[in-house]
């Protein structure tokens, strides 16, 4: 009995870690501009969409070059951009205005090797980390273009207004990514370990069975959390972040620049986009039901507040362990009770939790409690 | 009263002929003064006089329809805030502008922004040069926090304290960032008597100890004559009024505009 739990409560909890790194984009991207961004689940499907169609092999007759033609130079924009931000950073900081003409130079640059990138691998199938650098590089460029064509021109509106135009971000992005990517179901191969493993044989009969591909999975998202959570806890463009989030004009005042911060966080969150689309995407397809995962991070961010980088973390476990706990061990018993036809308790515990928790902690488990000078 | 008489030579900032109009509501008509390096400078006027315009002009929060603003040499028609915080110019704000949720110590690191230069990638990894920088400039904030007298609320949440430490706290994110012009929105505002004379205590402190240039809005005409060394006085977006502070008090367009006259 012990050793059933423990491996239920296991499986849980590495899902939940899944769930946490969803949590974690939209944790981001609130903490950084007060806004519910609706989008996060478009992102992840474009970001699955992109690395499955650019590493997975692809008939002959599927072959739409404009495809990769555009990614290509999507990707060699993208690179040439980053360069161009690394080179500032790093090299010239603060150099003259001259700045403009090199990053042209750079893009056009990154466009050629884009295309011949694209040329070469015109037919997908590339390698995996390659794909996956390619997504990374897409995830930045679509970041940039979200900032420029549409944050930009809402500086000091309601949170509201920002929301709206998320919703519309994530309109457009579904219907983007099918349009260059396609609509069937694609897989993605990360060469995972396959065959479970029994830990604890001679503790429990049988041992506990954990699946090694979750285990990695939930390592690297783990991972993934704990250097975001340092990131904006303790840094400077972290602090820089929470001030952009409480007063956008106090913090240009400050000499924070507001776009360049966007940039950042969007990018940033492109990039968690990008890592839990890859793990769930190799789990369970790439299909458009990957984007309803946003909806799975809600009672995630109820749990934990919006605002807590830790309460995405806790929060994504116990509503992880929650889930499967309920519909191992609580499903049977209501069955049994009520006489009811089936368990399908995993669907809407989560939320019956996050409702729970409304009631007694609206602000979270660890957002920011709320007061006003009245 | 005796106003303080002293003599600045060198003009750090000096606004030519800004106009400035939202729609047809003209906030701003030819206005032209300077700011000379080292002074405290007050804007004073009635409610509306287009008073925080002016400094929003100053900071490139408001881009002016007409005029340039020349701010140590170099002459400018526009100008986005964060640029006007990279060459040297804080502020503050009318109605308070902290960042709510942090403490009180994280408030004023957000000042040390600028000075604060390790790239993205040691920040990430939180060591090295970033820890060392981290370090510094904590060193730096707590002196302002000594300076300013509020140690005992260093973890606070801002969101939480009382009006006037917060407006403490906000002079001194403001002062984080070393800045060569200070523009105070209305810093004493809402305060009561101990509260402005602490307030006053540290801008003059400001002024003398650091050489800080201040720009200064405020209602409290005893505080405007008695802290400032030239005063320009607004009254419907025009400029009525610029001199020490017994020129404008005894400026009769000035005093006309405070108490109204029978025309």
């Amino acid at each position: 009995m012990l050793g059933a739990f423990l491996e239920t409560l296991i499986g849980g909890l590495l899902t939940g870690v899944l769930y946490s790194l969803v949590a974690l984009g939209f944790v981001l991207i609130f903490k950084a501009s007060g806004v519910f961004n609706f989008a996060q689940g478009a992102m992840v499907l474009f970001a699955a969409l992109t690395i499955a169609r650019l590493s997975g092999e692809i008939d002959n007759k599927e072959v739409h070059l404009a495809n990769f033609v555009v990614a290509a130079a999507i990707l060699g924009v993208a690179v040439a951009l980053i360069g161009w931000y690394a080179w500032r950073e790093y090299v010239a900081r603060g150099a003259g205005p001259d700045e403009r003409r090199k990053m042209q130079m750079l893009a056009a640059v990154g466009a050629l090797v884009g295309g011949i990138a694209a040329y070469s691998y015109g037919k997908g199938a590339w390698p995996i980390w390659l794909a996956i650098a390619a997504t990374a590089a897409i995830m930045g460029l679509l970041a940039y273009a979200i900032e420029r064509l549409v944050l930009r021109h809402l500086v000091n509106q309601e949170g509201i207004i920002l929301f709206m135009a998320t919703l519309g971000i994530a309109n457009f992005l579904d219907g983007f990514g099918q349009t260059l990517w396609g609509s069937d179901i694609y897989k993605i191969n990360l060469g995972l370990p396959k065959d479970p493993l029994f830990l604890f044989e001679n503790v429990f009969p049988g041992g506990l069975l954990v699946d090694p591909g979750e285990l990695v999975a939930a390592g690297i998202a783990a991972g993934l959390v704990v250097v975001l959570a340092i990131f904006f806890q303790k840094t400077r463009v972290g602090r820089a972040l929470r001030a952009v989030a409480d007063d956008h004009a106090a913090a240009q005042s400050v000499g924070i620049p507001l776009n360049t911060i966007w940039l950042i966080v969007w990018t940033v969150s492109g990039l968690v986009a990008l890592a839990a689309g890859l793990i769930w995407g190799a789990k369970l397809g790439v299909q458009f039901s990957i984007s309803l995962i946003a909806l799975k991070a809600l009672p995630v961010l109820i749990l934990g507040g919006f605002t807590s980088v830790p309460g995405a973390i806790v929060g994504g476990l116990i509503i992880g362990a929650g889930e499967k706990l309920s519909e191992v061990f609580l499903a049977p018993v209501l069955v049994k009770a009520f006489d009811l036809a089936g368990g399908g308790i995993e669907n809407w515990f989560a939320y019956m939790l996050a409702l729970v928790f409304l009631l007694f902690r609206p602000q979270g488990l660890f957002g920011e409690r709320i007061i006003e000078r009245v | 009263m005796a106003a303080r008489v002293r003599s600045f030579p060198d003009v750090l900032l000096s606004v030519e002929n800004i106009s400035l109009s939202f729609g047809g509501v003209k906030a701003l008509t030819d206005i032209s003064f300077d700011i000379a390096k080292g002074e405290i400078r007050a804007i004073i006027g009635p409610n509306g006089a287009g008073k925080s315009s002016m400094l929003n002009c100053i900071n490139g929060f408001y881009h002016p329809q007409q005029g340039a603003i020349t701010y140590k040499g170099v002459r400018r028609s526009q100008m986005k805030p964060h640029e006007a915080a990279e060459q040297g110019i804080a502020r503050t704000f009318q109605n308070i502008a902290l960042f709510r949720g942090m403490s009180t110590l994280d408030n004023i690191m957000t000042g040390r922004n600028l000075r604060m230069k390790t790239g993205l990638f040691w920040q990430a990894l939180h060591i090295g040069p970033a820890q060392r920088e981290e370090i510094e400039n904590r060193k730096a904030v707590e002196r302002i926090i000594d300076f300013l007298e509020i140690q005992h609320i260093r973890k606070a949440p801002v969101g939480q304290l009382p009006y006037g430490l917060q407006k403490r706290v906000e002079l001194g994110r403001a002062l984080a960032a070393e800045p060569e012009l200070l523009l105070l929105d209305e810093p004493m505002a809402g305060m009561n008597i101990e509260e402005k004379q602490d307030m006053c205590r540290f801008i003059l402190d400001v002024n003398d100890e650091f050489g800080t240039t201040i720009c200064l809005i405020e209602h409290d005409m005893g505080v405007v004559m008695d802290i400032s060394d030239r005063v320009v006085v607004l009254d419907y977006g025009k400029k009525i009024g610029d001199g020490v502070p017994d020129e404008v008090r005894s400026n009769e367009a000035v005093v006309a505009a405070y108490l109204g006259v029978s025309h």
